[in-house]
């Protein structure tokens, strides 16, 4: 654990952390299908952002590009029974956990084959089969939700962990504090994810916070804390292997902060031309700790890949999902009386 | 005889007594006071890991409850007035009660939040409010006011064995009424409690819901010393609202006054009114319908000024005997 709970350090500097990571002894396969579930990810946010810029998507997209590494990590260490919950920048939550091409797209166009039936868009997502169990853009708003699913799993004593994604403006809410120190004083198994990519919408961090660290704040809480790379994806899964063996083990809550940096606006496709706030300089900057290009170069260097392996997965999944996306444009939309229908349980019990 | 709160306290032991996948948590669970009698000594009968008392967290705790709703059980979240639950209110209104709707059918939230009206003695602004009509606003959530014992446990039960979110809210004013309680019916389920007529009368309707239901009871007895016969229909469930009882009574009197121990603007019974003016033929009024609130004003402290914010039965008496023209 660092010391200093406060402060990002180098971490924040986007002139830092360009080259290739570390592989630390990652098996090739492993390191393989990390990239191409990144390369998956960026494919599917670029071509939601392409029919975005077109109109032809109109539901508000917050788009992942960029910042695809920590949902990878995590997933790794995710296995069934555990209950994972994200927030409004969850399509990669959503596809690293193993959630078809095909459900994301036919969601954002508001289709009955969607993962939420059509009922809930690009901000609503859920995907029970990959133990994803839901999305929601009220900022916090799982945070507690994913605290009490690992009230439950302590209940039920089966291992298992939930794990809440959230950003840094999340960290600004109180219920952000009432969970932590919930889940302290209850020792639950619950792994917070902090993705820490510097903005809230258009407002950077030392706008609204007197340090640019959330670690400090599990730090108060009694939560056991780690910051990472969060555009290193080994150090990353490396992090949440750690982080979720100790809430398995009964160690009690983990808070890990990946620092990151999108690279399109908050919403919508546009780069860095999110009601008016330009950060063109330290976006190209940010683009040198490409997540993407950093796992592949390493692999490139240890004789893992050749040269010409990013180029062949990009190929790969851009017709997978061109694919995907003709066929959920050809898809129904929900019945009229899914309007109603949807409201309250039809379910025996009540 | 049982009275309410121990009814609601046999509607706490009978859920974690039969159905392991039902807990309770909320601040106050293991103090003597906070939640009257409505649930004494039930950590020590089902333990605290059952029955949990909570940090000063409303709106975490609602949605860990939330959660455990997601995960398998059945919580049942006490707060122990409506004014503090308003910081948890994110966690039901945006979440609980559209998480079916907004993924698609495909979850069952079955959380019940349980609010407790516990106002007058001075208590004033933030210590009293009800507020229910606020929450039967919201489509997704069913809102439960029970007012007599056997609704109180009963309907707790069918609540927390539903597979919707439910907010429940009882009202201390009514822990004292006794009864003899039925059996639990454990195959009752909240989308079949309709509204009940409690007594049936003919010359007007008088509709109520919890403690309101209760002044209606006592004013119908009032009334029938005068001669005048009054139907009394308890909501029970106000959300989502069944208006074809109240409807079907008020086509058979002619007269409605809607009681309501809140405020009167949006409030539930401007709602009762306007349903009935809507499925009524307006020539079967025989009089304009009325209703009788709290003022639209914040509840008082000073003792003399409450007198005059809480109605009794005799100012729904009055009311009635104004509708018919008799006073």
């Amino acid at each position: 654990m660092q010391s200093d709970a406060f402060h990002l350090g180098p971490l924040a500097d986007p002139g830092e952390c360009h080259g290739p990571i570390d592989l630390a002894g990652t098996p090739a396969s492993t390191a393989r299908a990390w990239l191409r579930k990144l390369i998956e990810i960026r494919c599917a946010e670029e071509k939601i952002g392409d029919e975005f810029g077109r109109a032809v998507i109109k539901c508000p997209c917050h788009l992942v590009i960029g910042q695809e590494a920590p949902a990878v990590g995590v997933a790794a260490h995710i296995r069934d029974g555990d209950r994972v919950f994200g927030a409004h920048r969850s399509h990669a939550h959503f596809l690293a956990l193993g959630g078809s091409l095909h459900h994301l797209l036919a969601e954002v166009l508001g289709k009955d084959t969607g993962c939420s039936r059509g009922m809930g868009g690009s901000m609503h997502l859920l995907d029970r089969a990959h133990n994803f169990h839901g999305s929601v853009p009220i900022v916090g708003a799982t945070v507690p939700i994913a605290t009490g699913a690992a009230l439950a799993a302590k209940m039920d004593g089966n291992g298992a962990v939930a794990v809440s994604y959230l950003g840094d403006g999340a960290t600004e809410e109180g219920v952000f504090h009432e969970s932590l120190n919930f889940a302290s004083v209850f020792k639950l198994p619950v792994l917070y994810v902090v993705e820490n990519n510097l903005f809230s919408s258009h407002l950077h961090i030392s706008l609204r916070q007197p340090f640019d660290s959330e670690c400090r704040h599990a730090e108060a809480h009694g939560v056991a804390w780690q910051r990472v790379d969060g555009n290193d994806t080994v150090a990353m899964a490396a992090a949440a292997g750690r982080a979720i063996a100790a809430a398995r083990a009964g160690q009690g809550p983990q808070l890990i902060e990946a620092v990151t940096y999108r690279w399109r606006g908050h919403v919508g496709h546009r780069e860095d031309n999110d009601v008016g706030v330009q950060r063109k300089e330290g976006l190209a900057e940010w683009k040198k700790r490409d997540p993407v290009a950093r796992l592949a170069a390493a692999m490139v260097a240890a004789g893992q890949m050749a040269e010409t392996g990013v180029a062949a997965i990009t190929v790969e999944y851009r017709a997978a999902v061109e694919a995907a996306w003709v066929q959920a444009c050809a898809d129904p939309y929900p019945s009229a009386a899914a309007l109603i229908e949807r409201v309250y349980s039809t379910g025996r019990a009540s | 005889m049982t009275d309410y709160g121990q009814a609601l306290r046999e509607g706490f032991a009978y859920l974690l007594k039969n159905h392991p996948e039902c807990f309770t948590i909320g601040q106050g669970l293991w103090s003597p006071w906070y939640v009257g009698h409505s649930m004494t000594d039930l950590d020590k009968e089902f333990g605290r890991e059952r029955v949990i008392d909570t940090p000063v967290s409303e709106l975490a705790t609602t949605g860990a409850a939330v959660g455990a709703a997601l995960s398998g059980k059945r919580p049942i979240v006490i707060h122990p007035r409506v004014d503090f639950f308003l910081l948890a209110v994110d966690q039901l209104v945006n979440q609980a009660a559209k998480w079916r709707h907004m993924f698609g059918g495909q979850v069952d939230v079955p959380v019940v939040v349980r609010a407790i009206i516990n106002r007058g003695g001075e208590q004033g602004a933030q210590h009293s409010q009800a507020l229910h009509s606020w929450f039967a606003h919201v489509p997704g959530l069913r809102v439960v006011m029970p007012s007599t014992p056997a609704d109180a446990r009963d309907l707790l039960i069918a609540a927390s064995l539903g597979c919707d979110p439910v907010l429940f809210i009882d009202d201390r004013w009514l822990y004292e009424q006794k009864a003899e309680l039925p059996p639990v019916n454990p195959a009752l389920r909240l989308a079949e409690v309709k509204p009940r007529i409690d007594i049936e009368g003919t010359d007007l309707t008088l509709v109520g819901c919890s403690y309101s239901a209760h002044l209606c009871r006592l004013a119908a007895a009032e009334l029938k010393t005068h001669g005048i016969s009054a139907e009394v229909v308890d909501l029970r469930v106000i959300n989502p609202l069944d208006r074809t009882v109240v409807a079907g009574s008020v086509r058979k009197t002619g007269r409605l006054l809607a009681v309501d121990g809140d405020w009167s603007t949006c409030g539930m019974a401007g709602e009762i009114i306007a349903s009935v003016c809507e499925c009524v033929p307006p020539g079967s009024l025989k009089a304009s319908p009325r209703r009788l609130t709290l003022p639209d004003a914040p509840a008082p402290t000073s003792k003399p000024l409450e007198k005059a914010y809480y109605f009794h039965a005799e100012e729904v008496v009055a009311a009635a005997q104004e509708i018919l023209g008799r006073k």
